[in-house]
This record gives C-alpha cells, structure tokens and sequence, in this order.
C-alpha cells in the first residue's frame, strides 16, 4: 500500500460532517430512530383507531324505523288525550317502552281532524316522565316541577322547549305511531333533540341534529 | 405528646450484614481468643436438627436479602417510608390515604361483585338481586361497595380541600394538583357509571337525567349523549357501555394514575400546613444585631456617620 490509496480509505472512514456516509442526508441512528418511531405509531394506531371507532360507531348509526299500532282511530277523541304505552327501544323489556298521549287533530288549533297528534311523556328539561292532568289540561312533571299546556307547550317551571311529538299514521284504521321528533316553541317540527337542548333559531346550530336521529316529518 | 416506641424488629427479619454489633463485654467472648476453659469443657458439637434449626431462624433474612439483591427494593423503600415530614403535619394529611383506601375497598369489593353481577338489561336487576337477597354476605359486600362509592367521593373532595386550603397546590406541587383533579374526575365517572348497573328504577331514571345533562353542553353535548347511551335511546348497549367504562376503563385510568400522584408526593415531599413558620437557621444573628453592627462598624471607621443617623 502507497500513501495514495491511503487517503480516500481515511476520508471513507471518517466521513465529514461525521456520521454522515456519501449521497446520505440523515444519520443512520436518526434514519433508525425515525423508523422505529414511526412503526410504532402506525402499530399503535391500527390498535388504537379501530378500538375508538367501534365505540363512537353508535353516534353515526340510526337505527330501523319503527311503527306501532296502538289502537283504532275510534279511541281518540279531539279534547282530551288517551294514554298509550309502547316499545321504543327493543331488546331491553320493560325499559325500552315509552309513553305517548295521542288525541285527533283539534279545529281549534287549525289541525286536520283526520290526523292525530301524539305528545311524547318525555319532559324537555332532563327527561323525567310527564303526566297529563286532566282536570288542569296540562301536562305536570314530577321532578322538577315542569308544565306544559294542552298542546304540550311549555308554560312554567325549567323545560326549554315544548314536549316531543311522535310521528303518526292510519293504517287499516289503527293509528299507528313512529319515530320521535321535536318542536320549536311554535311548534314547527324539528329532527328529535335530547331534553335540555333548545329548539328553533340559533340552537338548531348549537344544539346540532344527530344522524342517530330521523328527519322531522 | 408521648413518645412511642417503635416495635423491635427482630433479628431473624435483618439481613446479618445490616444487623446491631454485640455490645463490648456481651455476646460471648472476644475475637480471636479461645475462652479459658475450653480445654477442660470442649463445646459440644452441635446435632443435625440444632443445625437446621439455625438454618431456619436465617432464612426469612436469606429470602428478603435475595429478593433485595435482584431488585434493590430496600433502598426505594426505605426512602419511601422513612421520609421526613414537615412539623405541623396532622390528621389532615391522611386524607388523600383514606381516600385511597376507600378506593381499594371499591376494587376488592368490586371484583367480587363481578362474580355475580349480570351486565344484561333482562338479568341485571335479578342479579343484584340474588347477591343481597341469596349470596353469603352478598348484601355486606354489596353494601360496602354502594355506600363505599359515596365515601369515596367524600373522601376526595376533603382531600382536595385540605390541598388546597394549605396551599399544597404552588409550586413545585401543581402538576399534582392536574393529577388529582383528573383522579376526581374519573372517580365522578365512576359513581355516575356505577349507578346504572343494578338497573332498577332510580338508576334508570337517574341516569337518563345524567345523561341528558351532559347533553346540555353546546355544539358537542348531542354526540356526548349518544355516546354514552351508544344510540337516541337508552339501552342495552348503554348498559354493557356502563359496565364496560365502571370496571375496565376507568380503574385502570385510576390506577395508573394514583401510582403517578404517589410518585410525586413521595419525590416532592408534603408542605407544612400555612400557620407553621419557616425556622430561622440557628447559627444566623437576628436582624436586630446586624444593624447594630453596622452602626458600630461605621463609628469605629469613622466614615458611616451620615449613613447610620439617616
């Protein structure tokens, strides 16, 4: 060996600025160290990612659209509500069902004497159960000392918006009930709102419609 | 107030290298000399079963010097338990251990409960009803688990009051503080969770009104509701979920978080409560003898008059 072939072998060996070898642009320790982080990101994330997913998954899932017959058209009369029970939430028993006060559309509410309104028992303050007074012709929650009128809309104590309504339609002369929507305080239908949420207004942006829910009718 | 003492610890517990010398003049004879009579009474060899019995008095200090050895436990728990606390500390200071014990009274108990609890919509009520009703001591370790939860958040609260009255939250102690409110927020969840799982009317209706406060909040309360109810409505998936956060989620969250604040209580120290005073260091003049001698020093320099008088 000659001092000639020396030289490159040194500069091969210690390579300037150190720790970087010809054409490379990072270290290997940080090429390495970058690597290994990232794998591990991606290894947590294909655990992390499809785990959070399965549990958010409900939020964006509506269920199928359910209708109940609940008696004939004969039952409901226009002054005065009948109380009907049926099954919202199948699958849990007793708990899935739910209360709704049905009475045919009145003319002193310019309503459609062939339709029937059904006024959900659900209070719009935090979701106790209403009773339909009959002697006041309010509706009166027992826990936080809610009412509201005939119509179901709120005329004292903390509820921020009238009663929810569900959906209803005659089908061979029974009246059938189906999915739950809100109103605004003027009753003007809404896609349904948890209790304690606001109707109507800027609160339609506040209080945004979920997709778990079904369209206003 | 009186001294106790603390309990002797016996010798057969103390690894030989850490244990008391003999006193000079105790323990037998001297090193290195033979006692006096040894020629006429040669010490009697001793048997097997004496041997043996030697051999069994050394080995619970054999075991711990063995596991010390591989893991150096000894050091972290000295340090640990014989930390110095500050003078002035008091009954006030055993909240945040009561508030833990309460704690692991919910996980002791809780585990047990699991053992017959139903997480189904149709078998939970009867289930619960089973452990107070049939279960051997159900309804007692039922009871400690329900009226435990309450106690917790008691405890907690107190806890968090005596922090903060003290002042134990400043520097260097706040992210402590950050620590401990995560902690109360996980215990709320777990009381609010909780709830749910016996499934009978006060919890169904209970959890329907905590639910739908949490969906008072604006912009993201609707999508925190469905959620936690896993749907619009209140289901049997809301209860699985229920179960699920109460004894998978959150205790571990807990643990894993408690083991963080104790790390830091231990390595930052506790602080004296506000009305202990800051001890002067006994070696420092007091700040009345400073000034005179600065006075003296300027008449015997004959050049601080104008400064002294002014």
């Amino acid at each position: 060996m000659n001092g000639a072939e020396e030289a490159p072998r040194q500069q091969r060996d210690k390579p300037d600025p150190p720790g970087y070898f010809e054409g490379e642009s990072m270290t290997r320790r940080r090429a390495f160290t970058i690597a290994a982080q990232g794998l591990g990101g991606v290894a947590g994330a294909a655990i992390i990612l499809p785990a959070v997913g399965f549990a958010v998954a409900p939020i964006f899932h509506r269920g199928k659209e359910r209708w109940e017959a609940v008696g004939p058209t004969s039952d409901f009369v226009e002054d005065t509500y009948r109380q009907v029970v049926f099954t919202e939430t199948e699958g849990i028993g007793d708990a899935g069902k739910t209360t709704a006060y049905i009475r045919r559309g009145s003319k002193t509410f310019d309503e459609d004497p062939n339709t029937f309104v059904a006024v959900s028992n659900r209070c719009a303050h935090l979701g106790c159960p209403v009773r339909f007074v009959e002697a006041a012709g309010n509706f009166i929650c027992p826990c936080h000392g809610g009412v509201y009128d005939f119509q179901g809309k709120r005329i004292g104590g903390p509820p921020v918006r009238p009663l929810d309504q569900f959906q209803t339609r005659i089908r061979n002369g029974r009246v059938e009930v189906g999915p739950r929507y809100s109103v605004t305080s003027q009753l003007e239908p809404v896609r349904a709102r948890d209790p304690g949420e606001f109707t109507g207004g800027i609160w339609e942006y506040l209080y945004p419609p979920r997709p778990s829910t079904f369209p206003a009718p | 107030m009186p001294k106790i003492p603390l309990p002797k610890i016996p010798d057969s517990v103390v690894p030989a290298p850490l244990r008391k010398p003999a006193k000079p003049g105790e323990g037998g004879v001297a090193k290195g000399q033979a006692p006096a009579d040894l020629k006429t009474s040669p010490p009697e060899r001793q048997t097997h079963v004496q041997k043996l019995g030697d051999q069994a008095k050394e080995a619970p200090a054999d075991v711990l010097a063995w596991v010390d050895q591989r893991t150096g436990a000894s050091g972290f728990l000295t340090g640990m338990l014989y930390r110095k606390v500050p003078k002035g500390t008091n009954w006030f200071y055993t909240l945040g251990s009561a508030t833990l014990f309460a704690f692991i009274v919910q996980a002791v108990t809780g585990v047990f409960l699991a053992m017959f609890y139903t997480p189904s919509t149709t078998q939970a009520y009867a289930s619960i009803a089973h452990i107070n009703n049939d279960v051997p001591l159900g309804a007692l370790v039922h009871g400690m688990h329900k009226w435990g939860s309450s106690l917790m958040v008691i405890l907690i609260f107190l806890h968090m009051g005596r922090t903060f009255f003290f002042g134990a939250y400043k520097y260097p102690r706040e992210l402590n503080w950050v620590i401990g409110v995560v902690l109360l927020i996980l215990t709320m969840t777990m009381a609010f969770t909780g709830y749910l799982l016996p499934f009978d009317q006060r919890s169904f209706w209970a959890s329907v009104v905590g639910i739908n406060i949490n969906g008072t909040g604006p912009v993201v309360g609707p999508y925190l509701s469905d959620f936690l109810r896993a749907g619009p409505e209140l289901g049997a998936t809301t209860l699985s979920r229920f179960y699920s956060i109460h004894m998978l989620l959150v205790p571990g969250a807990i643990i894993a978080l408690i083991g963080a604040h104790m790390y830091l209580v231990v390595k930052l120290g506790t602080t004296a409560p506000p009305w202990v005073r800051a001890e002067k260091p006994k070696n420092a003049a007091p700040v009345a003898q400073l000034d005179a001698g600065v006075e003296s020093n300027g008449s015997v320099n004959g050049s601080g008059n104008g400064a002294s008088s002014a």
